[in-house]
């Protein structure tokens, strides 16, 4: 009985000394969570939801200090992958907040004075220029974010919206129509 | 006698050869106006380099090759530029490309051209770039330039694949191209070995084509090649797949995700072997090709098409029969649909279907899977179609991504034998582009993020290096205070006979008497936080008079 007991003891202590070491050596730094909320968001950096960026939001939401609708650029799609990675309800856009199409930031060089505000102000380092020289936007570098917009003091910068070509056509869904048997 | 292999699965179409394979390879006529894409194979898009209105002549690059995977696109008779601007191309989607109108002025004159009597002179790197200079690209669908796939490390590659199988019904356009230009092809063919270190060449085609497979030994034998072998193989589609065809000739199977390269096979269409000799021999670059004009027409046959010639005149050429509804470019297995009759013709385009209700009916309504397998019994892939038709159709792309989607050849076999008439092809298309769509848009995100924290951690440092020098400077100001008292002095009396600089020390010593003399009028009942901030200031004027006197001598 008495033997039982200790080296049932024997083992607990064991036990519980190599999960002590495990939980210091195999120590996870920084929240895992953040990350994988961070891998579903779309990385514009726009700030549309409030936090000064993607990597912020997700933090927000792994606390538990932000709704999962909050980013109208990851559209319903990416608030199911939220939903489904958090094991919440979906939940539809709110409001002000509506998703978009797909665009890309276009400086009318004609216009621009090249005041580089809006090198400051773009989160990927997406626009090329130097203070009184014209300004250009890398097309495949932009996340349409809109951050260029405001401060531009000429208003040279459009949104223009991604179109269909030959490369970045997708096969459609097939439908078909069933008719009704006679 | 070569012991041949199986794959899995397979079908039996009727092979409709028979319309288009009794009369030789025409020349089409020259037709009204060119449309050549400048997007016509698989990487980046050529650029423009002609201007409308510029006559250019037969040959003339009017697309250059931009970028590692390219290729360049020529004029493919002599005329004049009508216009550079989005057309519609022969592409599903039906969305216009930039294309350049060629108007021709008839008189098909050629470029001077760079003919070459003997290859085995020039580098391995000359043959690739005059080769990408050509726009050599492969004809049997895909389109790869063919100048990267002729890299090869010495010895790695064993055996060079031909493919002159043609396993689509309808198409006979290698089948005649191998009839009449053998010994081309195998001089192509010769070229490639050399690059590739290979050494044997199979060439492997089917056997319901005895008039190519005997021209072929025929030429084989004439020329005097040295392993190399014409091999008839079993009439089964898909057997012309690249990965079925090495299976049935070597017995290597291709596993998922790796190349055939690495198993030491590398595959050609014959086509491809043939505008390869072309271009280095002759300096002729790829501007025309067999095409198989058949279908809903009085005389079906196989042209050979000037690249942008307009669909619908080359077609008129076999004469079109009423009840034409549209074109299929390439067979009825894999063909797609045109969007319009007068897109034009491509590096692509082996065939065109001139398609009828009678020909192709009506697909039939699509009922229920009933998972009856059939479609996994005919899969040359060997995969699970009806699994991926459960996912494609539930957008489970991971699901679908893990049974094997991209090993799919979308042969469309099994769509042919499903018993539901599901098209089961598009829904695999669907997914597909569905999958690398997702995969750039995660790419764009991960690059965005990447810069994005390059960005914070830039901003980040340059503050730091800021605050940094300030603190340097500070420091600096501090070092030269403590050292300038045993200094400063000495200055003024070191040079007593300098009479401005005493003329300055008597008037700045006039000025402090006068300001110790004059009181400040308000300067009474003071707070004693008031005192303390003058004497503040008081010191840091004196130090900036310190550091005045420090730097009016020098």
């Amino acid at each position: 009985m008495l033997g039982a007991l200790l080296v049932m003891a024997a083992i607990a202590i064991v036990l519980g000394a190599v999960l002590g070491f495990a939980a210091i050596k195999f120590r996870v730094e920084g929240n895992p969570l953040v990350d994988k909320i961070d891998a579903v968001l779309p990385q514009t950096q726009c700030g549309q939801c409030g936090y000064p960026g993607c990597k912020p939001y997700a933090t927000a939401i792994a606390e538990g200090a932000a709704d999962i609708n909050k980013c109208p650029p990851g559209g319903e799609e990416g608030i199911h992958k939220l939903a489904d990675l958090l094991g919440m309800e979906f939940k539809p856009f709110g409001g002000e907040t509506v998703p978009k199409p797909k665009a890309v930031a276009i400086i009318d060089e004609t216009t621009c004075i090249g005041c580089t505000l809006c090198i400051q102000a773009c989160p990927v380092d997406a626009i090329v220029g130097a203070a009184k020289q014209m300004h250009t936007i890398i097309a495949a570098e932009c996340t349409g974010c809109e951050l260029c917009l405001a401060p531009c003091p000429v208003d040279c910068i459009s949104m223009a919206p991604i179109a269909e070509s030959v490369t970045n056509w997708k096969w459609k869904y097939p439908v078909y129509a069933l008719t009704a048997s006679k | 006698m070569r012991t041949l292999y199986q794959f899995h699965g397979g079908i039996h179409p009727p092979t409709n050869k028979t319309q288009s394979n009794a009369t030789p390879i025409a020349g089409a006529a020259l037709p009204s106006r060119l449309v050549i894409p400048l997007h016509q194979h698989v990487g980046n898009s050529a650029r423009p380099v002609v201007e409308a209105g510029q006559h250019v002549l037969k040959g003339q690059v009017i697309g250059m090759a931009e970028g590692h995977l390219s290729s360049a696109v020529h004029a493919s008779t002599s005329g004049t530029i009508a216009a550079i601007d989005e057309q519609l191309v022969a592409h599903p989607s039906g969305i216009p490309d930039l294309c350049i109108t060629l108007i021709p002025d008839g008189q098909d004159e050629w470029i001077a051209r760079e003919s070459c009597e003997d290859w085995t002179t020039l580098s391995h790197s000359e043959l690739r770039h005059k080769l990408r200079a050509a726009g050599v690209v492969g004809l049997g669908g895909a389109v790869f330039p063919s100048d990267m796939k002729l890299y090869s490390h010495k010895q790695k590659i064993k055996t060079l694949v031909l493919n002159g199988a043609e396993c689509e019904p309808y198409i006979t356009c290698d089948d005649l191209l191998m009839r009449e230009r053998a010994a081309d092809i195998l001089q192509g063919a010769e070229m490639m070995r050399a690059l590739l270190y290979a050494e044997e060449v199979l060439i492997g085609i089917e056997d319901n084509k005895p008039e190519a497979i005997a021209a072929m030994r025929a030429a084989v034998a004439a020329g005097g090649h040295q392993k190399m072998d014409v091999i008839a193989v079993p009439t089964i589609y898909p057997g012309g797949g690249a990965k079925q065809l090495i299976r049935v000739l070597t017995g290597i199977e291709v596993a998922a995700g790796v190349r055939s390269t690495n198993m030491g096979v590398q595959c050609f269409n014959v086509g491809t072997a043939y505008s390869a000799w072309r271009a280095i021999r002759f300096g002729e670059p790829l501007i025309s090709r067999i095409v198989t004009i058949t279908g809903n027409v009085a005389h079906p046959q196989n042209f050979e098409a000037l690249i942008g010639t307009p669909m619908n005149e080359l077609v008129a050429q076999s004469e079109q029969l009423a009840g034409t509804t549209n074109y299929i470019m390439g067979g009825p297995m894999m063909g797609v649909p045109m969007p319009s009759k007068e897109v034009g013709v491509i590096k692509a385009t082996n065939c065109i279907i001139a398609s009828s209700d009678a020909i192709f009916p009506k697909a039939l309504t699509a009922l229920p899977c009933i998972r009856c397998t059939r479609c996994a019994d005919v899969c040359p892939s060997e995969l699970q179609p009806q699994e991926l038709y459960w996912f494609s159709k539930a957008k489970n792309l991971d699901k679908a991504e893990d049974y094997h989607l991209f090993d799919c050849i979308e042969c469309g076999a099994c769509s042919y034998v499903c018993p539901s008439n599901i098209p089961l092809v598009q829904y695999y298309r669907f997914a597909k582009s569905e999958i690398w769509a997702r995969d750039a848009g995660k790419k764009a995100a991960d690059a965005a993020r990447e810069r994005h924290e390059f960005r914070e951690s830039r901003i980040e440092r340059e503050k730091r290096e800021k605050a940094e020098k300030l603190a340097a400077k500070e420091k600096a100001a501090q070092e030269a205070k403590a050292v300038q008292p045993a200094i400063a002095p000495v200055k003024p009396d070191a040079d007593p006979e300098n009479t401005l600089q005493l003329k300055i020390q008597t008037a700045i010593d006039h000025a402090k008497e006068q300001a110790a003399a004059i009181k400040p009028k308000n300067t009474e009942q003071l707070t004693p936080e008031q005192q303390a901030q003058i004497d503040d200031i008081e010191a840091r004027r004196a130090r900036i008079r310190e550091l005045a006197k420090d730097a009016t001598p020098t």
